[in-house]
């Protein structure tokens, strides 16, 4: 754990430094009237310099919906996405934001999110990633940490999902799937082994399209347990919200 | 005989599948077009042969090896090179954290942890926090000499959690006449698992911090946190609030 924490660390620093010697700067001219420069990312700080049109300016980095500029007397401030979105490249095309969207969540390929609920009365913290065959079919790979008053549990679970509409806002979808579940009674409770099972799930729920590369996602999921007594456990899974991003 | 009889089915059309080269796989009409003929020298030849010779015969032309191959006009565009902004977009944030977590029941110790964020907007972030700390002795134990509650492996206690962060009051701070700092005041609440006394316990956490960015890339934080969950370790149920205070640096990334 500590060793990991530290690598983790290490490796953060690491990329970050790699991130900062990146030098290729993309140029654009001012086509508003003018563009405007305020002291930090975020609409409350003060402007403190404007940039004329047909001037020329420098991408420096972009922070959530702001771009850092630097102009050609050096002077480096941050600018809306309002406004840079009027600007143009030097070929005089309007300059490509990158901006996600609506497209971008119809061709998204791979998605990740974490999303919480209730498992059979436990507390469920669950992280889930994903991949899109094609509009509607994806496979997705789910992590569950459920915590109880009487014994904790992880799972592992791998399966199918299929989303009815995948051009609305919002989609409802089919989920099934199969993994394996582990679970450890508490330590104060009188000793009972921990046992690791088989798991199959059939499910459902709503995906809804927040912004940018967001989704919002709220799920439920009939879970049977192959257990090695002689009935299988049945299982309710309520994920009642979750976080999504897709790229 | 029935049985047979269907395999010899299901062979039959696995061959017949198998043999159009997945062809039920391909996507039709992907033939690469046909290269446009590229014209031959002879074909150029008798452009060329004004150039090159005036009396020339035109076989003697190539035979002698001195053909012009080049064309009339040599266009000189000068191609414009398109290339998609390559904007470095710095929305996650990593970093480090050293403080003192105070476990209820069982003394303070110094905490460290990673932390991991991503800012979705100027007001909102979430982010995922790993801590590591050590519990101490209860009075009871220290009391009562060698009762022992816990083992030594028990008094281990990590945490992680999931949170959504709000920057309330985004600002700035003025050290002396020339220097400006942004600055952010937020505040944060999340889920996630705290593993003590050998068990993992689901964790309620909230808080608020301040961050100082001394440069556009790096940012000091101070935060102070509510670990919340509940525990029966001492025969009935309670619910414990270990707060948290830590200093912490990150790079924007």
């Amino acid at each position: 754990m500590r060793r990991l924490l530290r690598l983790l660390v290490f490796i953060g620093f690491a990329f970050a430094a790699v991130a900062q010697a990146d030098d290729l700067k993309q140029k654009i001219l001012v086509a508003d009237p003018f563009i405007e420069l305020h002291t930090g990312p975020g609409r409350g700080y003060p402007i403190f310099h404007v940039v004329e049109r047909g001037r020329e300016v420098e991408i420096v980095k972009r922070r959530t919906d702001w771009y850092e500029v630097r102009t050609d007397q050096d002077v480096e401030g941050w600018v809306s996405r309002q406004q840079m979105a009027a600007t143009l490249v030097p070929t005089g095309e309007p300059v490509d934001l990158q901006e996600p969207t609506r497209e971008n969540y119809m061709s998204r390929r791979w998605q990740g999110g974490v999303m919480a609920g209730d498992f059979g009365g436990a507390s469920l913290i669950s992280a889930f990633g994903g991949y899109s065959f094609s509009d509607n079919l994806s496979v997705e790979l789910t992590v569950n940490h459920i915590l109880g008053e009487f014994s904790n549990g992880v799972s592992a679970t791998l399966g199918l999902m299929h989303v009815f509409a995948p051009e609305w806002r919002l989609s409802p979808y089919f989920t099934m799937g199969t993994g394996i579940i582990y679970t450890d009674p508490k330590s104060t409770l009188v000793r009972s082994a921990d046992r690791t099972d088989q798991v199959g799930y059939v499910g459902g729920g709503l995906q809804f399209y927040l912004t940018r590369r967001f989704m919002l996602r709220s799920e439920y999921r009939k879970n049977v347990i192959f257990t090695s007594r002689d009935n299988n456990e049945e299982v309710n899974e309520w994920k009642y919200l979750g976080f999504a991003f897709f790229f | 005989m029935e049985v047979s009889r269907l395999r010899l089915l299901f062979l039959t059309a696995v061959a017949a599948t198998a043999l159009q080269g997945c062809g039920l796989f391909s996507r039709g009409g992907d033939a690469a077009p046909e290269a446009v003929p590229a014209s031959t020298p002879a074909a150029e030849a008798p452009q060329s042969a004004p150039n090159s010779a005036p009396n020339s015969g035109s076989a003697e032309a190539v035979t002698t090896g001195q053909p012009d191959t080049k064309p009339i006009i040599d266009p000189q565009v000068e191609r414009r090179q398109i290339r998609r902004a390559q904007i470095d977009t710095e929305d996650f944030e990593i970093g480090a954290y050293y403080g003192i977590l105070s476990i209820e029941d069982f003394e303070s110790h110094a905490v460290y942890g990673g932390r991991l964020a991503y800012h979705l907007t100027e007001d909102f972030f979430i982010e995922a926090t790993l801590g590591q700390t050590r519990a101490g002795r209860t009075s009871y134990e220290t009391l009562s000499g060698s009762a022992e509650l816990l083992t030594d492996d028990e008094r281990d206690y990590t945490y992680y959690a999931l949170s959504l962060g709000w920057n309330v009051l985004p600002g700035e701070v003025f050290i002396g006449k020339n220097r400006a700092y942004n600055t952010a005041f937020y505040v944060v609440a999340g889920i996630g698992s705290t593993n003590f006394a050998g068990d993992d316990r689901f964790t309620v956490s909230g808080g608020f911090g301040y961050r100082v960015l001394p440069t556009d890339w790096l940012a000091v934080h101070f935060d102070v946190r509510d670990h919340v969950y509940d525990i029966d370790l001492l025969g009935e149920k309670k619910i414990v609030n270990n707060l948290e205070a830590h200093l912490g640096l990150s790079v924007f990334f």
